[in-house]
């Protein structure tokens, strides 16, 4: 075929400039023009705000069981009626939020730490070290992770720590693999081999210049795993392998819904669910702006 | 050709004998001793301590490792805790049902996922695209185990449609002797999928799109319908390939969630009971089985692309 593209062609031949590290400002700019990124954004922030500043103005009584005021449907007193032990499940809803988003940034930060500095020791590390270290990341994401998650948290007593280290500890693959890439591509620029030939540690050169330069990947991850963390959660709470009782996250709602759907209490399904869809929505619409906004492919 | 296979089996050994080094001793961690599991709270310490003895379950754990790995190589995948079967017969009933169940939703999901996304494609930014990528967006928040109690909320329960079980023949062909009572389980698992498959399928497609023999094809006056099928079809599935290759895993969990909630026997149910008995052979085995499926799903899909993509350098 002789058909050339205008677009490639002889522009091809002239070397690109590395693209410049993209400073905060300009991904905060950017972000102002992603109007997708930024209701992803703005939900979040909605569902927040709901789990943390609600029950400040919405008080119930989340610790005494109330049988008399078992799952009423909604009303003037109870918006979105009560559960089946009773609690508002408005209420609920909040307080269960907060497990759920705290165990979500928790695992995210404990995979994201420990997978940032994993792919940034293999990425600069290289040869067979490099390939050993990625041999076992391919071993453990060939094994479906919620098996891993749920053989744990059924032998050990879940709280939200244990849990949040739990799924922290499968699911820091992903970010190992991208920041090694990111890591490989860095490598071989000008500063780093300027600061290795100033005689700097690995140390050093990992933690003050690799792993700052990685920044944008890492963070557009974090986003992800957050969202990732939030459904595990809420699966293991729905198989009756999350948190014990009185603690509460809205998988373990959710089941409770289940329990009790031939009885039609719509109220303890769709709010809960409305509220997990949600809040993954969100985590998800900003994690692919703040992907366009940093400028680099994060997958 | 030859040679990439031959060296992409041998990563594949390499990295079967990783999975199941890892799921022993994570399971050796969780649990050390069976016969306290077999033989319940109340035995005595001497009868576990002879159990375990007796069973060689006191002997260092590598050297049970490496004696599970014999006995795997003679197709003994050991003796469940608590049913008193081998697993491998228990594995056997169950697998095709879930097989069949796997199937049943991929098939439907790429059914509906390769032309949507074409169609998403060829009309982008119109309403159709939006509509549908949005949709794929809600979707791909939502839990399985979510829509599967919506859809048993509205199907079952309000319009009274659908049963909310699956249906409880032993027979791995329930999907078509059974269809309406395997409606819900199947779209369950299917619409997840849906949602990621027709965004590839629509990334892919837009890439293919712009490049020049679709252009000639056009050019040359072919109809719209035969550039679409004909050209762009082939290769904008090469990237599903892939992706089916590695979604192994993602369908194992869901085939886990569904079962559960639709209460159909397979190896996710399996897995979820063996859980609550504490059943580490079955756990062991099916957790196993679940690596070797996502590797070879990986070598095939790998090896699927290579044949359908003549361009892949196989030698770097």
């Amino acid at each position: 075929m002789t058909a050339v593209d205008p677009a490639s062609g002889a522009r091809d031949t002239v070397p690109q400039p590395a693209p410049a590290p993209v400073g905060l400002g300009a991904v905060v700019r950017r972000m102002r023009h992603h109007p997708l990124g930024l209701a992803g954004g703005g939900l979040l922030l909605l569902v927040v705000a709901f789990c943390y500043l609600g029950p400040v103005v919405w008080r119930t009584n989340q610790t005494d069981v109330n049988l008399l005021e078992a799952a009423l449907p909604p009303g003037p007193a109870h918006p979105l009626g009560t559960d089946t032990n009773g609690f508002d499940v408005l209420g609920r809803l909040m307080e269960g939020g907060q497990v759920s988003l705290q165990i979500g940034l928790l695992a995210a930060l404990f995979a994201t730490t420990f997978g940032t500095v994993y792919g940034a020791v293999a990425g600069l590390a290289g040869g067979v070290v490099d390939g050993f270290m990625m041999r076992m990341v391919d071993v453990l994401l060939s094994v479906p992770f919620l098996f891993f998650v749920l053989i744990l948290s059924a032998r050990f007593d879940a709280n939200a720590w244990t849990l949040a280290l739990v799924i922290g500890a499968f699911s820091w693959l992903i970010s190992a693999r991208l920041v090694r890439g990111e890591v490989l591509t860095l490598r071989v620029r000008e500063y780093v081999l300027a600061a290795r030939v100033m005689g700097a540690s690995r140390r050093r050169i990992i933690f003050t210049h690799l792993i700052p330069n990685a920044l944008g990947v890492i963070v557009v991850n974090v986003t992800f795993q957050v969202a990732d963390a939030v459904l595990v959660v809420a699966a293991l709470g729905f198989l009756g392998f999350g948190l014990s009782y009185p603690t509460t996250d809205w998988g373990s709602q959710l089941a409770s819904g289940v329990t009790y759907i031939s009885a039609d209490y719509w109220w303890l399904i769709y709010p809960v669910g409305g509220l997990i869809v949600l809040t993954v929505l969100a985590l998800n619409l900003l994690a692919d702006a703040l992907r366009d906004a940093v400028g680099r492919k994060a997958d | 050709m030859a040679w990439y296979i031959v060296r992409r089996l041998a990563v594949s050994v390499v990295v079967l004998l990783g999975i199941s080094a890892v799921v022993f001793f994570l399971l050796h961690l969780v649990s050390d001793s069976p016969g306290r599991v077999v033989l319940g709270q109340r035995a005595s310490p001497e009868a576990v301590a002879a159990f375990d003895h007796e069973h060689g379950f006191d002997r260092p754990v590598v050297v049970q490792y490496v004696s599970y790995l014999g006995q795997l190589l003679q197709g003994d995948l050991g003796r469940s805790y608590k049913l008193n079967q081998d697993v491998s017969t228990l594995l056997q009933q169950n697998a095709a049902r879930s097989a069949m169940l796997s199937l049943a939703g991929l098939v439907l999901a790429l059914v509906i996922a390769v032309p949507l996304g074409i169609l998403q494609a060829v009309k982008r930014n119109s309403v159709v695209d939006r509509v549908a990528t949005g949709a794929a967006y809600v979707l791909y928040a939502t839990p399985a185990f979510l829509l599967g109690l919506v859809l048993i909320a509205v199907f079952s329960q309000q319009l009274d449609l659908l049963p909310a079980e699956a249906s409880q023949s032993h027979s791995p062909w329930v999907v078509f002797t059974d269809p309406r009572s395997m409606a819900l389980p199947v779209v369950t698992i299917a619409v997840t999928s849906i949602a990621i498959f027709s965004q590839y399928q629509r990334s892919s497609a837009l890439d293919q799109l712009g490049q020049d023999y679709i252009r000639v094809a056009r050019a040359k006056g072919l109809p719209e319908r035969l550039v679409l099928t004909r050209h762009l079809l082939r290769n904008a599935c090469l990237p599903l390939i892939t992706l089916v290759g590695t979604m192994i895993p993602l369908l194992l969990a869901g085939n886990l969630i569904v079962e559960s909630l639709f209460n159909y026997s397979g190896l996710g149910l399996l897995f979820l009971n063996s859980l609550h008995r504490e059943d580490y052979p079955v756990l062991l085995a099916y957790t196993l089985i679940g690596g070797v499926l996502t590797v070879v799903g990986n070598f095939i899909a790998d090896i699927a692309v290579a044949l359908a993509d003549r361009r892949i350098e196989l030698a770097s």
